[in-house]
């Protein structure tokens, strides 16, 4: 259907116009949140001057971000004398775009009805019918599968990276890399099974929508308040995932130099910069989805607010989808700011510690986790 | 190790909130228009807590005309460690009390130590130091020389030495603040 493609041509759009920003905003707010956390100014020196006058545009440091750009593209490419060339030039576009690809299957909205945006436009609105989107590029029966499958993926870009860049440091990165990520995809996997078995659903459309109701009354039904362990134990395995302090194992720049991709400069060291902000974004928008009610509002459906006393504010249709999409901005944004001051605030594991604290502590807990939640919905279910 | 200590979580929870806390403390005084930072913006920014004795910048002083009390006597050059200080002495025949005057008188500050053995050398008490530093930071070397006419702007009114001409009563002199 041709209204279909336009919709998802729209949705495509949306969700990498809002990657790329957050991947470039992220670098910004990490320097900037850092700084205040610790007592200084933080970057504010980068200006963008409006030609042919004195005007400078500083904006608080906001195109520190644009500089590295600028920076990584103009740098010397350096290829190491490596015996793999090919598993080295596409190392970096093997982390990096299944990154992207994750967003595919997260809700970033509720429910699009483009004839009751267009009514202005009878012809417009016409030829949409009744058809409906949910704001979510695939709805795939196999969502959160789909997540850890392209999460898996990573693995394989930093391993490559390691391997092809023929440096022993670089090696070491790649080991430590893969063992501690597949260690931490398991336990990610683990903590969520407790919300599937919830939810009774992988797709992750379905789980945002379970979370838009009321528990006891007055908490919203968020997965957080049903499983607040695994979303410790979620957040805590995504941050290894990510490979960012205290779990930075694999770069580990005073042991390692730069881990896995000691050996790439100019912008394939940038993707992988790049990557890993990215990726922020995406755990914060994972952790959303699972655990925050996505896009919901407390007390909000998708025609108002129903406040606990009865009350009703109706909204417009269109009113409503922005809302929900800002809604699930700004939970993202709290929650990518959260794992930036995780990053400033913790020391490094040791290596054994790290493999220990996943195998012997997480992992156990999510088991736990997971068949104290299985007993309980077969008890209420009974 | 306590078992509080070592289920792990309620420490990191207790260290996250240490450094929210500041961070939203921070946050607070930006927003309500205050400084949250305990750093200077340099070179915008001058700090206001440089001790009374900091050995910042030279300055020149003056006499009540405005000329330089200084007899170009070469002192400050010979005993300067660096070797920055360059002066070119002139003949002022008009000027009976003190013919000899700088021409030129140039600070190196690229190399200068600001170990103020200058200061204690002069026997005219014209090179002094006051507590702020010089506002240097330049694209060229070349600013780093600062010439006679910037060593002598500053406010001399309340900080000449000496009566001119030279007369019995001499006051102690008071510190440049």
């Amino acid at each position: 259907m041709i209204q279909d493609l336009v919709i998802y041509l729209l949705y495509i759009g949306y969700a990498v116009a809002v990657l790329l920003v957050f991947g470039t905003v992220l670098t910004w707010v990490e320097r900037k949140q850092a700084a205040v956390m610790s007592d200084r100014i933080g970057a504010n020196r980068a200006y963008v001057r409006i030609p042919f006058t004195k005007v400078r545009l500083i904006w608080l440091g906001l195109f520190h971000g644009l500089a590295d750009g600028l920076k990584m593209m103009l740098k010397e490419d350096f290829r190491p004398k490596t015996y793999d060339r090919f598993a080295y030039a596409i190392a970096p576009w093997v982390v990096f775009t299944p990154v992207l690809l994750v967003f595919a299957v997260i809700p970033f909205g509720g429910t699009l009805v483009p004839a009751e945006l267009l009514r202005a436009l009878p012809s417009a609105a016409a030829w949409f019918g009744d058809r409906t989107y949910p704001l979510q590029i695939a709805r795939l029966d196999a969502g959160l599968l789909v997540v850890f499958a392209f999460g898996g993926l990573t693995i394989i870009g930093a391993m490559l990276a390691g391997w092809s860049s023929a440096n022993k440091f670089s090696m070491l990165g790649a080991l430590r890399a893969g063992s501690q990520m597949i260690s931490y995809e398991l336990i990610m996997g683990l903590t969520v099974l407790g919300l599937i078995v919830i939810y009774g659903s992988v797709d992750l459309g379905i789980i945002a929508r379970a979370q838009s109701g009321v528990l006891l009354g007055f908490l919203p039904a968020w997965g957080l308040f049903y499983q607040p362990l695994a979303a410790v134990l979620f957040m805590t395995a995504a941050i290894a995932e990510n490979k960012r302090i205290p779990f930075d194992l694999p770069e580990a720049e005073s042991e390692l130099i730069a881990g896995y991709f000691t050996e790439y400069s100019a912008m394939k060291m940038g993707l992988f910069m790049f990557a890993e902000f990215i990726e922020i974004a995406i755990i914060g928008a994972l952790f959303t989805t699972l655990f925050l009610g996505g896009y919901n509002l407390p007390f909000m459906a998708d025609d108002g607010f129903t406040l606990p006393g009865g009350h009703v504010v109706a909204l417009g249709h269109g009113t409503v989808v922005v809302v929900q999409m800002l809604v699930f901005l700004a939970k993202v944004m709290l929650v990518c700011s959260f794992q930036i001051l995780v990053r400033w605030s913790l020391p490094r594991f040791r290596y054994d510690q790290l493999l220990k604290f996943a195998w012997k502590f997480m992992f156990p807990l999510a088991l736990a986790n997971l068949v104290v939640t299985a007993i309980a919905v077969w008890a209420v279910r009974t | 190790m306590t078992w509080w200590e070592r289920a792990y979580l309620f420490e990191i929870l207790r260290g996250l909130g240490i450094t929210g806390g500041v961070f939203v403390r921070n946050m607070w005084r930006w927003m309500t228009l205050r400084k949250g930072a305990l750093t200077t913006y340099y070179p915008e920014e001058t700090r206001s807590d440089y001790a009374l004795r900091n050995r910042g910048k030279h300055v020149l002083t003056q006499r009540p005309d405005g000329r330089p009390q200084c007899i170009a006597c070469n002192l400050c050059a010979t005993i300067c460690p660096a070797k920055v200080i360059e002066i070119e002495a002139a003949f002022d025949p008009e000027d009976a009390a003190h013919p000899k005057y700088p021409a030129r008188f140039e600070i190196d500050y690229s190399r200068c130590i600001f170990c103020g053995l200058c200061v204690e050398a002069c026997p005219e008490d014209a090179i002094r130091m006051v507590k702020e530093v010089p506002n240097l930071p330049t694209h060229d070397r070349s600013g780093l020389w600062l010439s006679l006419d910037e060593l002598l702007t500053w406010n001399p009114q309340s900080d000449v030495a000496k009566p001119y001409p030279p007369g019995p009563e001499r006051k102690p002199a008071q510190r440049a603040s």
